[in-house]
């Protein structure tokens, strides 16, 4: 029987977004490996765009300004998210032949994570990728987006283990919404993943789900980072005030 | 055969499509890289995009991203993007060379990369610095085999 592909894997708790993001674009473009990094949590509060979003068209900027949240355009694509302590995300960076089962565009690694994560969740709740996002039923938990190069991709996911309602008003309906939202608020749309999960427990099973396909080694942050990354250009970015301000005025 | 049985079930269970059209079409006097953008050599310039299997396989397109005119482009290596959903896509240069021209339209009308892959949705022009380098690159034929040999392993 082959070999298992080996697959890093690097635990985080209370990282910035940002520094994250960061971190992932530069293993994903510069690194050989196959990765999982696991965030549980974020540090504060922060909006996080895809690569073409447009804060006119889908923040509620002048509270954004108000009350000083930070709104970052990440280097992948999809929608917008506002992430806290009660996010928890999972990424998958690998490198195409290593998975060559699953063809290296969009869909079809879609469909290889949410066997991957179908099996996380057996038995508890509806699980089901529903166009595009991961919800029990026809509640989102889980947003997701990718960034393919020649020979690698990414799938992150930020998962809703717990949120603030008060964030949600920071968040527009968007223009370009899956039809099973049927216009509902964000409220109405998403579910929190506490109410089918202990914390720990996803973090323990989707470890679990890894391990049938890659030979898992776990390595830490201080392994990864050095001072010669300063090398790399990020193009994940926090948005300026004066960007913002220059957004809300049209 | 029994993994493509099992992920059309599998796809099927999770509700999802994974249909891509049987063929691609492909241009003729066009060149072709293995990462699916086409080339279109005149003299010294050449004009880029991605094929329509690429178009096919991506989904609707609904950004992309353009170089800046100036920017070098290296034969190989990613120059811009495409998004399309919830995923960026690199686009890589057949060709090394000087962005001369950006398609603007794309800005507004993306899916032009869908709808009209070797015409309108055009990506970039360049002035070639190196013509040896479309020796490397697949005619309309070998192109055409090479997205049937990719898309019968999966």
């Amino acid at each position: 029987m082959a070999a298992l592909p080996l697959m890093k894997l690097i635990r985080l708790k209370g990282v910035p977004i940002l520094q994250q993001l960061h971190l992932e674009e530069r293993l994903l473009r510069t690194s050989p490996h196959n990765w999982c990094i696991i965030n549980d949590g974020t540090n504060l509060p922060h909006i996080v765009m895809g690569i073409s979003g447009k804060p006119a068209e889908l923040l509620e900027i002048n509270s954004v300004l108000r009350d000083k949240v930070p709104v970052i355009r990440r280097f992948s694509g999809g929608g917008t998210v506002i992430v806290d302590t009660g996010t928890i995300f999972v990424t998958f960076i690998c490198n195409k032949d290593d998975v060559s089962e699953v063809q290296p565009y969009p869909r079809p690694i879609m469909s290889w994570s949410s066997l991957l994560y179908s099996r996380v969740f057996q038995g508890v709740g509806d699980f089901v990728l529903r166009e595009n996002d991961y919800a029990f039923g026809n509640r989102k938990f889980g947003g997701n987006a990718q960034s393919i190069t020649k020979n690698r991709w990414i799938h992150h996911t930020s998962f809703l283990w717990d949120y603030e309602i008060n964030n949600m008003a920071y968040l527009k309906l968007p223009k370009r919404a899956p039809e099973y939202r049927l216009a509902r608020n964000h409220l109405d749309f998403i579910c929190c993943m506490k109410e089918y999960m202990p914390r720990t427990n996803f973090i323990t099973r989707t470890v679990d789900a890894l391990q049938g396909e890659f030979s898992v080694e776990t390595t830490d942050l201080e392994a990864v980072e050095s001072p010669s990354n300063t090398k790399f250009i990020h193009s994940s970015k926090i948005l300026t005030e004066r960007e913002l301000e220059e957004a809300a005025l049209g | 055969m029994a993994l493509r049985l099992w992920a059309s079930r599998s796809a099927s269970y999770l509700k999802i499509s994974t249909f891509n059209r049987a063929f691609a079409t492909v241009v003729k006097d066009l060149k072709y890289a293995d990462s699916h953008e086409w080339v279109k050599v005149q003299g010294n310039s050449a004009t880029v995009g991605i094929t329509d299997h690429a178009q096919d396989h991506l989904g609707d397109v609904v950004y992309v991203e353009l170089p800046e005119v100036g920017t070098d482009v290296t034969q190989g290596n990613s120059f811009g993007a495409v998004e399309s959903v919830k995923a960026t896509s690199d686009i890589n240069s057949p060709v090394s060379g000087k962005v001369v021209e950006v398609n603007e339209e794309l800005n507004d009308s993306p899916a032009l990369v869908n709808a009209s892959p070797y015409e309108k949705g055009w990506i970039i022009k360049v002035e070639l610095s190196n013509n040896d380098e479309l020796k490397s690159l697949m005619d309309s034929d070998g192109y055409s085999k090479f997205c049937d040999e990719e898309d019968a392993k999966h």
